[in-house]
């Protein structure tokens, strides 16, 4: 198979790629240093509210990470975050459904 | 007819047709696997008592596990670099990496589970088991296909480089796109279910 420079369409350059390299190997540091953590702060056996709060920040964060650099979401077009953001919303909305009908709804009761 | 789109950016969109639709297609994904995490909290919440994850669950191999589907995302993304910097032999390192992590990450899988239905512990046995393997399940499925796709792109499907290198690297940018938001549930997924 034979090896050619691949001039795409894309914005990236070769000399763009080399950085990208480098932060990702940073990122994967970092990810790797927050499983650690992630896994360190559940030993400490935390009051529930307060240990569900960090192990989903800690989440959050790694999860950042991996859409932010993995995922080149940092340098997205706007059409794809435009996407994202009427993906959030909808998603929030479902993970609220569970917690306001908990919350002694009154559309709940019998 | 050729499919429009693959190489060219459109005017409209700024976007390859394939970048565009990988992204609408993981926007359903996040509605998926969030419909079974507000199952997880409606369950959760509504139940008298829960155990604590590290109660059943095997916490190391989970980590281990962890740890395994994050590198495999870092190859993933050096394989779609290297082949942005033309050279194809290093793309086939990681890319077999990629797959051989993703087979690592089943095989580790397969012995939880084993492990689980040998101590007599099945999806009907409460409601945490149940939606354990059922969030469990469903992502090993995701990691399945991914490595399916991976797979062609390391094999037959690795012949494009030759005829259309551009549209094989955008095809291979769009397969890491769904490898990493595997990676991403599973992050969500590690603490949620072993460690809280």
């Amino acid at each position: 198979m034979t090896e050619h420079a691949v001039t795409t369409t894309s914005e990236h350059h070769a000399a763009d790629i080399d950085k990208h390299v480098r932060i990702y190997i940073t990122v994967f540091v970092a990810l790797m240093a927050l499983t650690i953590v992630t896994v360190a702060i559940s030993r400490l056996h935390l009051r529930e509210p307060v240990a569900v709060s960090v192990a989903l920040l800690v989440a959050i964060v790694k999860g950042s990470l991996v859409a932010s650099y993995f995922m080149h979401l940092i340098s997205e077009k706007k059409l794809i975050y435009a996407v994202l953001v009427l993906t959030t919303i909808f998603f929030i909305v479902l993970l609220a459904l569970p917690v306001v009908t908990h919350s002694d709804g009154f559309w709940i009761r019998e | 007819m050729d499919i429009p789109y693959t190489v060219e950016i459109r005017r409209d969109t700024g976007l390859t047709n394939g970048k565009i639709g990988i992204w609408l297609f993981l926007a359903s994904e996040v509605m998926l696997f969030g419909a079974l995490f507000a199952t997880y909290i409606l369950i959760r919440t509504g139940s008298h008592e829960w155990p604590r994850g590290d109660s059943i669950l095997n916490v190391p191999l989970a980590t281990f596990n962890t740890i395994v589907l994050i590198s495999s995302s870092v190859t993933m993304v050096m394989a779609w670099a290297s082949l942005m910097r033309g050279r194809f032999t290093t793309f086939r390192l990681y890319m077999a990496s990629t797959v051989l992590l993703g087979g690592v990450f089943l095989t580790v899988k397969y012995f939880e589970y084993s492990h689980k239905f040998h101590d007599g512990l099945f999806p009907s046995t409460n409601n945490f088991l149940a939606i354990y393997f059922t969030l469990t399940g469903l992502h090993m499925l995701h990691v399945m296909g991914g490595m399916a796709v991976n797979a062609y792109f390391l094999g037959p499907g690795a012949k494009q480089w030759k005829t259309n290198p551009v549209w094989f690297t955008n095809r291979v940018e769009n397969s890491g796109l769904f490898w990493h938001f595997v990676d991403l549930v599973w992050i969500f997924l590690f603490p949620t279910l072993y460690l809280l």
